[in-house]
């Protein structure tokens, strides 16, 4: 496979032509988000974490999104409210597919939708009053969570309700963890915020104010799943690899995950960081606080896949590195025959993907694996620190685009035609529509998992079915 | 709007400059010249119509919409009050202090009125507001064409000329978009230097009136602990005399309202001190070495 990609592309020349469209002011601002990978290079060299300019179709969320979709949703035994008017939980009511095992309202509540249900009179008044009275009432239909958020909408900061006074006083009368999160939706530029936020709401009011369940025995093979949220049971190919190897998961962050886990994960020997965008702040503190170190793995596709097992035994004694070895020689013929049914069928496939936190980086040596190309990659909500750790999976040449919108996206794959498209709900019908392959990679399409050497499989099957699906050549755009 | 012929005015000012007493004497008066007068209390403390009603209103809009669950729940004959001579009244209410959202509710009440023909069958509405404009919600009265005429009260000192300005730049914010006007200032005697010519100066500056200087008299102290107005409680008065006067110029003023030319801090500051109210820093400056010359000597 060659180094560079887009060799036949004036991908520069493409980049400027799209950004005439714009007013002089736009064209200045969204240049600075857009560009083509050089040889060596250190990051991507472009902005991100900026505002985005309003009209341009942004697909990113708020910080409401990044802490009750993301990072405090799926822990499932918590119920988590959404403090506000009725509708942004309702819809973001299982937006994401965080997969989970209990009995649903009654000891898990992951995929029901809890509100305060805001009225005029709640604005004008306060709705604290409201908020004490909906924890009473969760409480008394639902005895056996174990704690509840308060995810904050933005009319709570508007009018300045003290949630932090009523999560206190619930706390002491319940006896359970209430947890406030100001995670407005006004706040910041994406998403990207609000997991900020709730890192630091686990931080104050988990960390600092509950106590471990009692009885937990520490191992030295102790180790969490950090920054993994089940979708489509991700977690849970990840899990089986990690216990194959000898180690012992006591957390999972936060698909599938419960309050006790968040409580029991001091005591971990090493905290696995998988999704670093929306938990690296959590797990810097934990190094600080408790010395516990971190490290980032990567378990889409086997290379991948193999290269994290021997990084993280590495950090374990010699049995455990050679439970690693053994453990990759294992999946080893499950990855030939994947490799070998689907590689013909996929080799030179051009991609191009656009997500949010670590897929655009993390999936692209899954596509490697099957011979496929990256040509295009960008962020939702990324942080410079994520385009640095972009360099080492792209090739010289690749497309770089963060926050990219509406309009850039269509004219980028227009101009360099990938043979995939692999983004979000918001984007797969207006290219499907253009008569592109395209497979979201946020929800997996419905499928997954896609973690791990099972995910794998299931990754190439579902990446075959969308570029090889005879429907393409049954159809043709009208224009 | 149902009621082309209706007048809307509005009084601001500083909090305490005496907003409710002035604009509650001044409808007093109207009433006497045949106006049918609605009063709408926008503070939560609901203390607009005490001097009309003889007494504070408890029946807000807000407190009835909370207990009956919302506005919609409401009859306007829930809300509106009869006082002094048929002026109706009704006060908007709102949250305790330090909790939820007055000025939305200000929003909402204001809505309530309109909607529910509050204005239909009045000659002017008043809208009576909360010191300081501290959000979109107490400017509404300001926006979408409600108050037509907004009047400051104001006095000779520092804050209330501050507040007066600062009010001006709210309404020249709506002036292009709602049509909202600037009807003068009426300047409430505080015995300050200068008073008068401070405030025709800082009318002046403002690209406004002076419309009315109500002297300070004891008597309006007299009838507010007996919740009337002057007008109600001392008719023949020479206090009552000069509410009529003030009264007579609004009513005459129809149309007659100006986009405000609000101006700086800094021009402000040089207005107070042209009137030798304020020091310069130099001569502030020179004080301070007296000062502690006289400090050493001893």
């Amino acid at each position: 496979m060659s180094l560079s990609v887009n060799q036949d592309v004036d991908v520069k020349g493409l980049v400027d032509k799209v950004l005439e469209a714009y007013p002089e002011k736009s064209r200045k601002r969204r240049a600075k988000h857009l560009n083509v990978l050089e040889a060596e290079a250190k990051d991507c060299g472009v902005k991100s974490n900026i505002k985005s300019i309003p009209g341009v179709m942004t697909i990113r969320g708020c910080a409401y999104a990044g802490s009750k979709g993301v990072v405090w949703g799926p822990i499932k035994d918590m119920i988590h409210i959404s403090h506000g008017p009725v509708g942004c939980g309702y819809y973001s009511w299982s937006g994401r597919r965080n997969y989970y095992i209990g009995d649903t309202g009654v000891d898990s509540f992951g995929t029901m939708h809890f509100t305060s249900d805001f009225q005029e009179k709640d604005i004008v008044f306060g709705g604290d009053k409201k908020l004490h009275k909906v924890i009473e009432e969760i409480n008394d239909l639902f005895p056996l969570a174990r704690g509840l958020s308060i995810q904050s909408e933005c009319p709570i900061g508007l009018i300045g309700d003290d949630i932090e006074a009523v999560a206190r006083a619930k706390s002491a009368e319940i006896g359970k963890p209430i947890v406030p999160v100001r995670c407005e939706g006004f706040r910041g530029v994406s998403q990207s915020l609000g997991h900020h936020i709730a890192n630091d709401t686990i931080r104050d009011w988990i960390f600092e104010k509950t106590e471990p369940v009692a009885g937990f025995e520490s191992t030295p093979y102790d180790v969490t799943i950090i920054g993994d949220y089940n979708i489509g049971g991700d977690a849970w190919s990840s899990r089986i690899l990690l216990e194959e190897i000898g180690l012992r998961v006591i957390a999972q962050w936060s698909g599938d995950g419960t309050l006790a886990e968040l409580e029991n994960t001091p005591k971990a020997k090493v905290n696995l960081i998988h999704c670093y965008r929306s938990m690296n702040y959590i797990a810097r503190h934990m190094e600080e606080k408790f010395g516990i170190p971190w490290m980032e793995y990567n378990f889409f596709g086997p290379s991948q896949i193999a290269e994290s097992l021997r990084k993280i035994a590495a950090l374990f004694d010699d049995t455990i590195k050679e439970n690693a070895e053994k453990v990759i020689a294992r999946y080893q013929p499950l990855v030939d025959a994947v490799i070998a049914k689907y590689k013909p069928r996929l080799e030179g496939k051009k991609v191009m993907i656009y997500v949010g936190g670590l897929r655009p980086r993390h999936v692209a040596d899954a596509y490697h694996d099957l011979g496929m190309e990256i040509i295009g990659t960008g962020y939702e909500f990324a942080h410079n620190d994520d385009y640095q750790r972009t360099t080492h999976y792209m090739k010289e040449g690749t497309l770089i685009y963060d926050d990219v919108t509406g309009f850039e996206l269509e004219e980028f794959v227009k101009g360099l035609r990938p043979d995939l498209v692999a983004s979000g709900i918001k984007e797969k019908y207006v290219f499907q529509k253009m008569g592109l392959p395209f497979r979201q990679m946020h929800s997996w399409d419905y499928s997954g998992p896609y973690h791990g050497y099972d995910g794998f499989a299931i990754f190439a099957r579902d990446m075959d079915m969308a570029i090889n699906n005879p429907v393409w050549g049954m159809t043709k755009a009208p224009f | 709007m149902s009621n082309p012929g209706l007048r809307q005015i509005a009084f601001y000012g500083k909090g305490g400059i005496g907003k409710s007493t002035t604009s509650q004497n001044t409808l007093a008066a109207l009433v006497e010249m045949d106006q049918k007068i609605l009063i709408v209390g926008c503070d939560p403390k609901a203390d607009s119509t005490r001097l009309i009603l003889h007494a504070k209103a408890q029946d807000t809009v807000l407190h009835l919409a909370a207990e009956a669950g919302s506005v919609e729940d409401l009859e306007l004959e829930d809300v509106v009050k009869i006082g002094y001579k048929n002026i109706k009244c009704v006060e908007s209410g709102g949250p305790e202090p330090g909790v939820g959202c007055a000025g939305r509710g200000v929003i909402t009440a204001i809505n309530f009125l309109e909607e529910n023909g509050a204005y239909d069958d009045v000659d002017y509405v008043s809208y009576d507001v909360l010191g300081d404009v501290v959000c979109g919600g107490f400017a509404m009265p300001i926006r979408e064409n409600k108050a037509q005429e907004i009047y400051i009260v104001m006095s000779g000192e520092m804050m209330a000329l501050y507040a007066a300005n600062n009010i001006s730049k709210g309404i020249l914010k709506y002036a292009n978009s709602g049509g909202v006007r600037l009807g003068g200032l009426i300047c409430n005697e505080r015995q300050t230097d200068k008073e008068i010519d401070l405030a025709d100066a800082l009318a002046k500056r403002l690209g406004t009136q002076l419309i009315h200087f109500v002297p300070r008299d004891n008597i309006v102290q007299h009838a507010e602990l007996r919740r009337m107005t002057v007008i109600e409680y001392a008719p023949d008065s020479k206090q009552a005399d000069e509410y009529r006067q003030l009264a007579s110029k609004i009513h005459h003023n129809k149309g007659k309202g100006v986009i405000p030319t609000p101006i700086s801090m800094e021009e402000l500051e040089e207005m107070l001190m042209d009137f030798g109210i304020m020091k310069t820093e130099e001569q502030q400056l020179a004080e301070l070495a007296a000062k502690e010359a006289a400090k050493a000597s001893a």
